[in-house]
């Protein structure tokens, strides 16, 4: 089954948001932002702006109608600054002009008077000035303080890992029009439609139900479109407000780049400690997070981080601390694994730390401390484990001795070219980890014609909800996709929306429209019992877009059905509710059951590092990956492909750089590497992990977005054990492994330049 | 007033020449398949056809919507993805396959990969699957993992082998007359002093877009006399306007260069390729400019002119290497354009090696580029005395090898480590009479190391540019002279 959307695609008719029809008397803005990361905004001189060639109006904090506020978790992130700046980047003002071009000039012409203060850049700064956005949080498993002394080995050290920038090819924007009676319609490029249409209301004044947030599709989210949609939306919404014209802003990639958050950089502390067979007995992480200027979605980030500290591991005694520290950067948001592929990095760096100091491979460490089945998690949850599973079933699938062999013999005759191998188990939690927001809607309409439309939640970006919301409908209706439409993700059709992330868009909306189906498919088979003499509703099911009686094709068609229900009076339509059952946390205890389920995977990553040149090329990751049972393995595969690729540039080379003041340095495509063709591994080989383990994902097809990113740490280790097969040295754990740290831990660079 | 013909449909307009390609198709033509996503060719998401009459043929080729100037789209034939869309609304074989192998997720990047392969249905590049390949160098994909993009390319080259596919509409077979309509005298006229004079367009559109876009300026990417690489029997001479794609394709510099390919696959993608001209490369005085580099090493020479030349204005020629005063400071007055561009044709014994490294492998701009060209011979010509050499310890045993020869002529240049690209002067002059083996390459580095001045940016810290051009600098020789010197590159 092929993505729905794949043939608009391709001919390029699909519509994004810089695509929608542009409504006559429209505004384009532009913002205006701030270029020193840290300072008190002493003046606005908007004076030339306002002269210039078609500009309509601009817009400072003082205008805005409702509160200057976007903040979600915490009140922290005004729309406009207002007294002071926080980030380079941060919006300070609104120029609405009659065309994009118009607009981009006019901005340039703003001038603002800025006392500059010194920005803070280092989370363990904002640690020691007391600077946190939320008390510091902690995860304790057994005793961890008394574990450590009983350890054969104690191993201790710090580890880096920098930003992400998302680079979803489609930028961020909004438009914004005017309805009737002050409403307003904000078509947004965003992951949630109720949390733009909570920013909207907040800096409007509007309530609820006056502002409708429409959603066709996105150019990619990753998470950056999460929470950082809302500013865009909000700006339009103010244009709009303020002059009853429709205002529109895509924004310039510099523009994105510069003026929103990425993954965030953590700093990390680590102790682990082993007993005399290498089980690891305790094991202690410290986790600053850079969470830029505001809190934005920070604090559960965080969380994750904490939860995911031991990945695929059981650790008896645990204490894992995380301090979320604000500094002067963009606010730093979700991306992908959402704090979780940075908790993971530690403990593997600890891992491979330990393995080089005792000398015996990472991945005999890695195997023997496997969680299983009943272990704990440090936050109470039992696991249901296939970490194991997914180990063996790789290594009898790829046989990770043979390719360790492959690599040493072909280290042996190569001089320059150096192979390295690493294991990279990944254990995921599936739900949002704070559990009101495990809940979603559905709306099925059928109509008269026999035609089906479906809203929901989900919004589409990729990642194949869409398609797989139309399986769930097409299944339980037993009709062929064609017949059913999944609508835009609107809030007037599906209100209260959890955003699309957590890689539960699938589970919670393919559960929620299920559940809407089989309401409408309980009063068609009444409708049907007595036209084909059925004696139970069991005999009777939908298959091909014909009613069957105990499984033989009777001759009434779906569409007869249909039309006769509605001829009967007979609700065609349905509006279901699911919140994902038997979950739960306590944040004052940090104990409970979160997760509805994990998913398991292992991965094996071959790189070849050009040691003369400090380059490197990935070969291979082959990986054993849990689906549960796969609805659709294209989009499924699709996500693997894809999130292995993104989290090798992450470990790689996308490197986000900010100077000593705070400024983006790369603020572009061309100083900011995402990988190319080239950059992707030579051969990604998926096994499907096989378990008959039951789940609660949607027909137990888990959720497949998030996890597969975690494989590509394994690049970094690859990366590392290459280099150590060119010469003695021993890299830190500071990620991403460019091609500069590489070459800088190979040989003595300063003897390079005499 | 420019007349071009997009898609299907005859264009003639009179908006300024600097307006984009991009903005005119998907702003005025409400064309809006071609997708915006970076704005200075590094995305590809706009990539679009452009076709060319040369002699009674449609060349095509692809390039970035976003930098073009609608100049360049004067007597060419434009192609957007409605431009190829089946009326029917069926797929092409190309948009088949990237359906059939789950190519596209978001789909915003889709159709510049689809534009992409298409182009190479249409060229004339061989269909091999690495060239299948080859052409989507330039289109970034955040979601894919290009996995399933790859295997639609290979899938794209299988049908190409079996034919009969229709990968364009039908109607491409009537263009050429159509363009031959359009034909006004031989291509593109250079206007006096008018400034600024724009050539491919992929770095000027990067660094001042605003400006350009209600600029009518001097364009000069389609001036017919500015084109060509010849063979003058002494010197192989380029045309200004040349562009890298045109240098790989030439059998000209292919002879010369075996390694050409392997080289300027290094340099940017297959659209700037096609875009990016050689005097632009110049000209834009970027310290790190690839092309400026490799051209160094060949002792290049210049001619300059004022744009009224092409009637018979003043005419100078000066060595590449002094045409750089400073940072993006120029030996050339304002009214003069680079007109051709010479260097002497290598002889036998020509080693040439071109070594870039950057964040990103392919499609980057380099941290550190070098480039070198040596003339080499076994026995000193009459008269000339080899300098007195302390045998070194590494020489191979056994035949003659190359390690026995002296360098006669050397020229080394390097980028990413000075103001301006640097001609290493003192270190190609210090080469010369010097013998192939790893002290040469020592001593020679010490030179390189007190002749560079490399800064601290985003693309490099200091201490990491001076280490990366000795490493460079050493795989030149690994490179050139790979079999006898496997001792000389030791840490």
């Amino acid at each position: 089954m092929k993505n729905i959307d794949s043939h608009s695609h391709v001919r390029g008719e699909s519509v994004f948001l810089d695509d929608i029809p542009i409504v006559q008397g429209t505004l384009f803005a532009c913002v205006f932002d701030s270029p020193v990361a840290h300072g008190k905004l002493k003046s606005i001189d908007t004076s030339e702006a306002e002269k210039s060639d078609g500009v309509f109006r601009v817009i400072t904090a003082e205008d805005i109608v409702g509160e200057n506020q976007i903040g979600g978790i915490i009140p922290d992130e005004p729309l406009l600054a207002d007294g002071e700046v926080h980030f380079a980047g941060m919006p300070i003002a609104i120029v609405l002009a009659e065309s994009e071009e118009l607009a981009r000039k006019a901005a340039k012409k703003i001038t603002v008077e800025i006392e500059e203060l010194d920005p803070v850049l280092d989370p363990r700064v904002a640690v020691a000035n007391g600077d946190l956005i939320v008390p510091p949080k902690k995860f304790i498993l057994g005793d961890a303080q008394t574990a450590f002394n009983n350890c054969e080995h104690v191993f201790e050290g710090r580890t880096e890992t920098n930003g992400q920038e998302h680079l979803y090819i489609e930028t961020q924007g909004a438009y914004a029009v005017p309805m009737e009676n002050g409403a307003i319609k904000v078509y947004s490029s965003t992951q949630g439609p109720t949390a733009v249409q909570r920013a909207v209301c907040r800096v409007t004044g509007l309530p609820m139900h006056q502002v409708e947030v429409d959603v066709q599709r996105l150019g990619g989210g990753f998470g950056g479109k999460e929470d950082q949609a809302n500013a865009w939306a909000a700006i339009c919404a103010v244009g709009t407000q303020l002059t009853k014209r429709p205002v529109k802003y895509a924004l310039h990639r510099m523009e994105d780049m510069r003026m929103t958050g990425k993954r965030h950089p953590y700093s990390s502390d680590y102790k682990i400690g082993f007993d005399k067979d290498l089980k690891i007995v305790a094991y202690e992480a410290t986790f600053y997070q850079n969470a830029g200027a505001s809190c934005d979605l920070s604090p559960p980030v965080l969380e994750r981080t904490l939860f995911h500290c031991t990945n695929s591991y059981f650790v008896p005694n645990v204490t894992a601390t995380a301090y979320c520290c604000r500094t002067n950067l963009p606010p730093n948001t979700a991306f992908r694994g959402f704090g979780g592929p940075q908790g993971m990095f530690v403990i593997e760096s600890a891992i491979a730390h330990a393995a080089e100091k005792l000398g015996v491979p990472a991945a005999e460490i890695q195997r023997k401390n496997l969680i299983d089945d009943g272990d704990e998690f440090p936050y109470g949850q039992i696991a249901e484990s296939d970490a194991i599973t997914s180990w063996t079933q790789a290594d009898s699938k790829y046989d990770f001795a043979a390719l360790q062999k492959e690599a040493d013999d072909f280290n042996a005759s190569s001089k320059y070219f150096k192979k390295g191998v690493a294991m990279m188990p990944v254990c995921f939690g599936i739900s949002f980890t704070k559990t009101p927001m495990n809940q979603a809607r559905s709306l099925v309409h059928v109509y008269t014609d026999g035609s089906v439309a479906v809203s929901t939640a989900a919004v589409e970006m990729g990642q194949g909800v869409n398609t797989k919301i139309a399986q769930v409908t097409a299944k339980v209706f037993g009709l062929p996709i064609e017949k059913v439409r999944v609508n835009t993700t609107n809030t007037s059709r599906i209100a209260n929306t959890s955003p699309t992330a957590a890689s539960a868009a699938a589970d919670l909306n393919g559960k929620a429209t299920e559940m809407a189906c089989q309401a409408i498919i309980d009063r068609l088979i009444e409708v049907a019992m007595p036209l084909i003499e059925a004696g139970t509703a069991e005999d009777v099911t939908f298959e091909e877009g014909f009613v069957h009686l105990r499984g033989e094709r009777t001759s009434l068609d779906w569409q007869t059905l249909v039309m006769d229900a509605h001829l009967q009076r007979v609700n065609l339509s349905e509006h279901a509710h699911y919140a994902t059952p038997g979950i739960n946390f306590d944040w004052g205890t940090a104990k409970g059951h979160p997760f509805a389920y994990h998913v398991y995977g292992t991965a094996i990553v071959g790189v070849a590092v050009d040691c003369l040149r400090g380059r490197y090329e990935v070969d291979y990751v082959k990986c054993c990956h849990d689906f549960g049972s796969s609805m659709n393995t294209a989009v499924d595969y699709g996500q693997i492909e894809g999130g292995i690729v993104q989290g090798i540039g992450w470990m790689t080379m996308e490197e986000v750089f900010y100077d000593k003041t705070g400024k983006l340095r790369s603020n572009a495509l061309s100083t900011y590497k995402v990988p190319d063709i080239y950059s992707a591994p030579k051969e990604i080989a998926i096994q499907p992990l096989e378990t008959t383990r039951e789940n609660l994902a949607v027909f137990n097809s888990k959720a497949v977005g998030e996890p597969p990113l975690m494989y590509g740490i394994g690049a970094y280790f690859a990366i590392r054990n290459a280099m150590k097969a060119f010469t003695a040295c021993s890299p830190g754990f500071d990620a991403p492994f460019t091609p500069e740290k590489v070459l800088m831990h190979l040989y003595q660079p300063e003897e390079a330049s005499r | 007033m420019i007349a071009f013909i997009l898609n299907n449909q005859d264009i003639s307009t009179n908006l300024p020449t600097g307006q984009t390609v991009l903005d005119f198709v998907r702003y005025r033509q409400n064309l809006k398949g071609t997708k915006i996503g970076c704005r200075e060719g590094d995305c590809g998401a706009c990539t679009i056809l452009v076709g060319e009459l040369v002699g009674d043929e449609v060349k095509y080729r692809t390039m970035t919507s976003c930098l073009m100037p609608l100049a360049n789209a004067a007597g060419k034939h434009i192609v957007t993805v409605e431009g190829i869309n089946p009326e029917d609304g069926s797929l092409t074989p190309v948009q088949q396959a990237m359906v059939d192998e789950n190519g596209t997720q978001c789909g915003f990047c889709t159709v510049g990969f689809v534009m992409s392969l298409t182009g190479f249905c249409i060229d004339d590049t061989a269909k091999t699957p690495e060239m299948a390949v080859s052409s989507i160098d330039g289109n970034i994909c955040r979601c894919t993992g290009y996995k399933s993009i790859e295997r639609a390319a290979k899938s794209v080259c299988r049908q190409l082998a079996v034919g009969g596919k229709q990968f364009v509409p039908k109607r491409f077979d009537k263009i050429g007359a159509r363009l031959e309509a359009l034909r006004v005298g031989p291509g593109q006229t250079r206007t006096a002093n008018r400034r600024p004079v724009v050539g491919g367009g992929t770095d000027v559109y990067v660094q001042r877009p605003d400006e350009l876009v209600d600029t009518d300026a001097t364009h000069v990417f389609y001036d017919d006399a500015l084109r060509g690489i010849r063979d003058t029997g002494d010197f192989i001479e380029i045309g200004a306007s040349a562009t890298v794609t045109d240098l790989l394709e030439s059998p000209i510099m292919q002879s010369a260069f075996p390694d050409l390919y392997k080289h300027l696959k290094l340099v940017s993608s297959t659209p700037i390729r096609n875009m990016a001209t050689l005097a632009g490369n110049f000209v834009n005085a970027s310290p790190i400019g690839d092309m400026t580099v490799w051209f160094l090493a060949l002792d290049t020479e210049i001619e300059l002119s004022e744009p009224s030349a092409s009637a018979g204005g003043q005419l100078r020629t000066l060595k590449l290497r002094d045409f750089y005063l400073g940072y993006k400071q120029l030996a050339k007055e304002p009214d003069e354009i680079i007109t051709a561009v010479r260097f002497r044709k290598p002889g036998s014994e020509f080693y040439f090696n071109f070594e870039k490294v950057c964040k990103r492998t392919y499609l980057d701009i380099a941290t550190v580029n070098t480039a070198i060209s040596l003339h080499v011979e076994t026995t000193p010509g009459e008269g000339w005395m080899p300098p007195v050499l302390s045998e070194p310890g590494a020489v191979a045993k056994g035949k003659l090898s190359k390690l026995d020869h002296f360098i006669t002529n050397a020229h080394v240049s390097a980028g990413g480590v000075a103001p301006v690209p640097l001609y290493l002067k003192e270190t190609s002059s210090f080469l010369i009479g010097r013998r192939i083996n790893g002290e040469t390459i020592e001593k020679a580095n010490k030179i390189i190391q007190a002749e560079i001045s490399p800064i601290s940016d985003v693309r490099g810290t200091e201490v990491y540019k001076r280490l990366l051009l000795r490493q460079l600098f050493r795989a030149h020789f690994v490179e050139m002279f790979a079999t006898e010197l496997t001792e000389i590159a030791e840490s």
